[in-house]
């Protein structure tokens, strides 16, 4: 792999995590608790499409440089199957109750939040840039997050219950979230990206002190499943895809 | 080296000084076209216009969206080659700047006014963004955002975003109005 390779596969990441999760949070409408709910979890949805869209359209242009055109945002988004997606397995997780999706948004939102504010010093302008116009968002998006791991957390017996079985049945999909690899560790020592690794003490001192606010415990490390980052996903993702894709798939090339 | 003087006392070429002209006028074309979404204010007022120059290839206009996923952007981009299409500017492109990302810091005093006329409550003091500290993920204690109908600080935020990405929704507790906040960004 040479460096715009690299970059490419490390763009399809980020874009990724924010595509599936927007579709994700998309799946809600009609179905939030309440309506202002409703229309925050599409919000956010929207905030990463857009975020999405950004990576995709950078990735697009770094792949013409080594193949012999790059992918538009939509034949990334729609042409791809799950093994060519290269999200985290956290965002993939089916959408739960609404304690499972908000768990789910906060253990994401706290390390995105991360990795955005060390993309915005990135050597690479374009990766610098459109890491500070996410981060103005995701800081947002994770307050709101904590807001309700706090609420859900240290609320009712009931709420309390769910929101303890959502965090640690997500937990063991947060490990690989700091892990490296070859591709990162050229792009960080390049000081394109940040080092994954270096995240995870921050991440966990973030997590722990929201989850402590919340009366919830901090789950104990155990195994962590990896695998998202190349193209191993679970079964969930398969689903999704087929439900996001099949337009495209069915009709290639509609559009409005 | 035909040239002209202007107020200033500055010498410039003709060419300069009708380009300065019409950049001028580009910028009233624009400040004539109105948000999408909230449209009491115009896309210039709301600090979206970034740039208006000429190069090589004619007029520039450069724009900035708001959040990343808003979808007034495209409306903006079409609205804006609309108005500049009929005024007669020759050739022209509209091109997107991400950096410095967009602030509600750009909204215009006048725009600002418009909003709160209009019920919308502009927006307050931006928080520091440079900063990632653990307080800031716990629910931040709601500083009071004055009603735009009767201007009571008495006033409540019922959720963090409203009917589009830039606002959240806050009800007076002395009126009972509802409104919408301008989220400081």
């Amino acid at each position: 792999m040479n460096r715009d390779q690299q970059l490419f596969d490390y763009l399809l990441r980020l874009a990724d995590s924010d595509l599936v999760l927007a579709q994700r949070l998309g799946a809600w409408v009609g179905h939030g608790p309440v309506i202002e709910e409703d229309i925050a979890l599409t919000n956010v949805g929207l905030d990463l499409l857009g975020q999405a869209r950004l990576w995709y359209a950078y990735a697009g242009e770094v792949e013409a440089r080594f193949a012999a055109r790059g992918r538009s945002e939509d034949e990334l988004a729609f042409l791809r199957d799950s093994s060519e997606f290269r999200n985290l397995l956290l965002v993939e997780r089916p959408n739960g109750n609404y304690g499972d999706t908000m768990a789910r948004q906060f253990l994401f939102d706290v390390w995105h939040r991360l990795v955005l504010a060390g993309l915005s010093r990135s050597r690479d302008v374009r990766m610098a840039e459109i890491a500070a116009k996410a981060l103005k968002e995701v800081r947002y998006h994770a307050e709101r997050s904590a807001d309700w791991v706090i609420r859900l957390g240290d609320g009712t017996d009931e709420s309390h219950a769910k929101m303890e079985a959502a965090i640690d049945g997500l937990w063991m999909y947060t490990g690989e979230m700091f892990e490296s690899d070859a591709i990162e560790e050229a792009l960080a020592a390049d000081g394109i990206t940040c080092d994954s690794g270096a995240l995870a003490t921050s991440w966990r001192e973030q997590v722990a002190a929201v989850l402590a606010e919340a009366t919830l415990s901090l789950p104990a490390s155990g195994w962590m499943q990896s695998g998202g980052k190349r193209g191993v996903h679970t079964e969930q993702l398969g689903y999704m895809l087929a439900e996001m894709q099949w337009l495209q798939r069915a009709y290639p090339g509609a559009h409005w | 080296m035909a040239a002209a003087r202007l107020p200033g006392g500055a010498l410039v070429s003709r060419r300069a000084l009708a380009d300065r002209n019409a950049i001028d006028a580009i910028w009233t074309t624009l400040a004539a076209i109105p948000d999408p979404e909230i449209p009491v204010i115009s896309i210039v007022e709301l600090g979206i216009v970034r740039d208006v120059a000429f190069d090589d290839d004619g007029l520039v206009v450069t724009v900035t969206p708001t959040y990343s996923g808003c979808p007034a952007t495209e409306v903006i981009a079409t609205d804006i080659e609309r108005a500049l299409a009929t005024s007669g500017v020759g050739s022209f492109r509209v091109q997107t700047r991400l950096s410095p990302p967009w602030t509600t810091d750009w909204i215009a005093p006048a725009g600002r006014e418009r909003l709160r006329a209009y019920g919308i409550a502009p927006p307050g003091e931006r928080p520091a963004l440079q900063t990632i500290d653990i307080s800031s993920l716990r629910r931040p204690a709601a500083a009071a955002i004055p009603c735009p109908r009767c201007g009571s600080l008495h006033t409540r935020e019922l959720s963090r975003f409203g009917s589009t990405p830039c606002k959240a929704q806050y009800r007076c507790e002395d009126c009972l109005e509802p409104f919408d906040y301008f989220k400081p960004h």
